[in-house]
């Protein structure tokens, strides 16, 4: 018997606003407990929230970004619970009428399972509303009692909600990497996962196909893309193990133990839902002007999708390079901007990013958005393969040693002048010479008289023990289109 | 709608707040007024009418997305109960 998964995801990013929602206080990583809590943030009988604007700009942004429909009016609500890290005994958040209205998002989802192709899929976003983090409670330091610290109350987020369109981990978790590449790449959240910066609610239920909608469990704060996959594993085992043996599924929130790989339910507080919303006296509705939004659609940057399409349009690389190139706005930047210096080979500089440097880039744990070559320095070693100054052998050299030595230039000119005052010195460039190589080849047949005898009688392999040969004695340099030509030629006797 | 005394103390415990019998009984008398007055005014047709939020019909004023804000914590911990290397302490909570 079969079984279909349905996922949907909550995901609460942290806008990258310099203070807080409501109050002018820093949110600031890492300061000492409480520095940041202000009268405000620990609620003192009397204060008032005054709305950030910067926090609804990146609400604003995301939404044209998804397509979404952007609220002219929204309403801020109080969400009440209580919690000693949320001293006014309720949230701000928005409930009925929020910023973010239906949007979409296409993702990228690669099967794990090994000759699956890579497909894509639209998710459909149900809203995104502001609303406030809440502050963080220290256990265990003290006996009986609980610290808290209301640094991070106030800090504005924006929860972001699916509809409930994913059908397995694999796509659920491409749902929350493209929306961590999207909310990195406009700009609106850092999308430090160690810090809490992007967090995830997954709802998983399970349903025999064509039946109505299974219960729903909720895996809460989910702060990596690994757990999330084994947490929905479990999760969705653990139901159909549970439903085939007779039981039933019941609402309820649970935590993932990275530590066992289980899913567990929190302890049911039985009025965990009993939020009673209403709109918060303290807020005046939240107007959103055509104008207003206009100004804001102008500042967004190309996204993935539209760049994507483009490489392949314009530049006719292939989806897979295409996809890589835009996995990130640091990737996308670096390409661009070498591109920019060298517009006559895209394809090149896409090989170069996706081999060399991100091979070296693995090799000593580094991002593209530290490299310690910038892609104007790249673009300037790429002029000279193109322009057939230095053969590749000799690129990747140059390029390993400018690794270590940060080759950070910002101009064409100056990266330029740099590499060919290497080339130059070093004696690096390519020879071209065809009698220069005709001579090299010649004393390579006539001191492997035997390996040639070999060659001649069939042995064709033996072309590359020659090719080495001969590279090794131009040291590297020979153009080796002119060198595979020579020897072809004179072997052929 | 008729309140009981259940839902009364339901609102009570989800606003942790301690109420014997009189003070429920009483509590339950006044929100049955209030909701009394509310079932008048839903009576009221209002077709076509958009539902307000706020009292007043204004928009909401915005802050430039810069920092004020002091650290004060010594003063706002001066009244607090108990405080611990800066934090503020409350009975213990587990989840």
């Amino acid at each position: 018997m079969t079984w279909e998964i349905v996922i949907g995801l909550e995901v609460h990013t942290q806008l990258s606003t310099n203070t807080k929602i409501f109050s002018g206080a820093s949110t600031a990583y890492g300061a000492e407990s409480n520095t940041q809590a202000d009268a405000v943030s620990i609620a003192l009988p009397g204060v008032l929230p005054v709305l950030n604007k910067g926090a609804v700009e990146r609400a604003i942004k995301f939404g044209l970004a998804v397509g979404a429909h952007i609220a002219p009016r929204s309403v801020f609500a109080r969400k009440n619970y209580f919690y000693p890290d949320l001293p006014k005994g309720y949230q701000i958040s928005q409930f009925d009428l929020p910023v973010v209205g239906p949007g979409a998002l296409t993702i990228l989802v690669e099967p794990l399972s090994g000759n699956a192709k890579p497909y894509e899929k639209v998710v459909r976003i149900t809203r995104a509303h502001l609303e406030e983090d809440a502050g963080k409670s220290v256990h265990g330091d003290s006996q009986g009692v609980t610290g808290v610290d209301l640094n991070r109350a106030g800090t504005p987020l924006l929860e972001i909600v699916s509809e409930p369109d994913m059908c397995s981990a694999s796509e659920a978790v491409a749902y929350a990497k493209a929306l961590h590449s999207l909310v990195r790449w406009i700009g609106i959240c850092d999308g430090n996962m160690q810090e809490g910066s992007f967090r995830c609610d997954v709802n998983v239920s399970v349903r025999r196909p064509g039946e109505p909608l299974g219960t729903r469990r909720e895996i809460k704060n989910l702060n990596s893309f690994k757990f999330m996959q084994q947490a929905i594993d479990y999760e969705v085992q653990w139901q159909i193990d549970t439903i085939e043996n007779g039981g039933k599924i019941h609402q309820a929130t649970v935590l993932f133990n990275p530590d066992t790989g289980e899913t567990r339910a929190m302890r049911s507080k039985e009025d965990a839902h009993d939020y009673r919303y209403f709109p918060d006296p303290d807020l005046l509705p939240l107007d959103i002007s055509e104008k207003w939004k206009e100004q804001i659609r102008a500042t967004l940057p190309e996204l993935p999708q539209a760049k994507r399409g483009r490489y392949i349009g314009e530049f006719a690389l292939n989806e897979y390079d295409a996809n890589i190139l835009t996995s990130s706005r640091e990737m996308a930047d670096f390409f661009d901007a070498a591109v920019d210096c060298l517009p006559s080979q895209p394809k090149l500089i896409a090989n170069w990013i996706m081999g060399e440097i991100s091979a070296l880039l693995a090799r000593d744990k580094l991002e593209i958005g530290n490299c310690p070559v910038s892609a104007v320095w790249l673009a300037g070693l790429l002029t000279r393969v193109s322009d057939n100054t230095i053969n590749v052998k000799t690129a990747k050299e140059i390029l390993d040693g400018a690794w270590g030595r940060n080759q950070l230039f910002a101009k064409l000119i100056q990266a330029q002048a740099s590499i060919d005052a290497e080339i130059e010195s070093k004696g690096l460039k390519q020879v071209s010479d065809s009698g220069a190589i005709e001579k090299i080849v010649d004393e390579i047949i006539a001191a492997n008289a035997d390996k040639v005898a070999e060659y001649r009688s069939g042995k064709d392999k033996l072309f590359g023990f020659f090719v080495g040969l001969a590279m090794k004695a131009s040291k590297g340099k020979a153009n080796p289109a002119q060198l595979n030509d020579i020897l072809k030629k004179k072997l052929a006797g | 709608m008729t309140l009981t005394n259940a839902d009364v103390q339901k609102v009570a415990r989800l606003a942790r707040l301690a109420m014997d019998e009189a003070e429920i009984e009483s509590a339950r008398s006044q929100l049955t007024g209030i909701f009394n007055l509310i079932a008048e005014m839903q009576a009221v047709d209002t077709k076509g009418i958009a539902p307000m939020s706020h009292a007043q019909d204004l928009s909401q004023r915005l802050r430039e997305d810069v920092v004020t804000e002091t650290n004060q914590r010594e003063l706002f911990q001066s009244i607090a109960p108990q405080v611990e290397a800066g934090l503020y302490l409350v009975p213990q909570v587990i989840e």
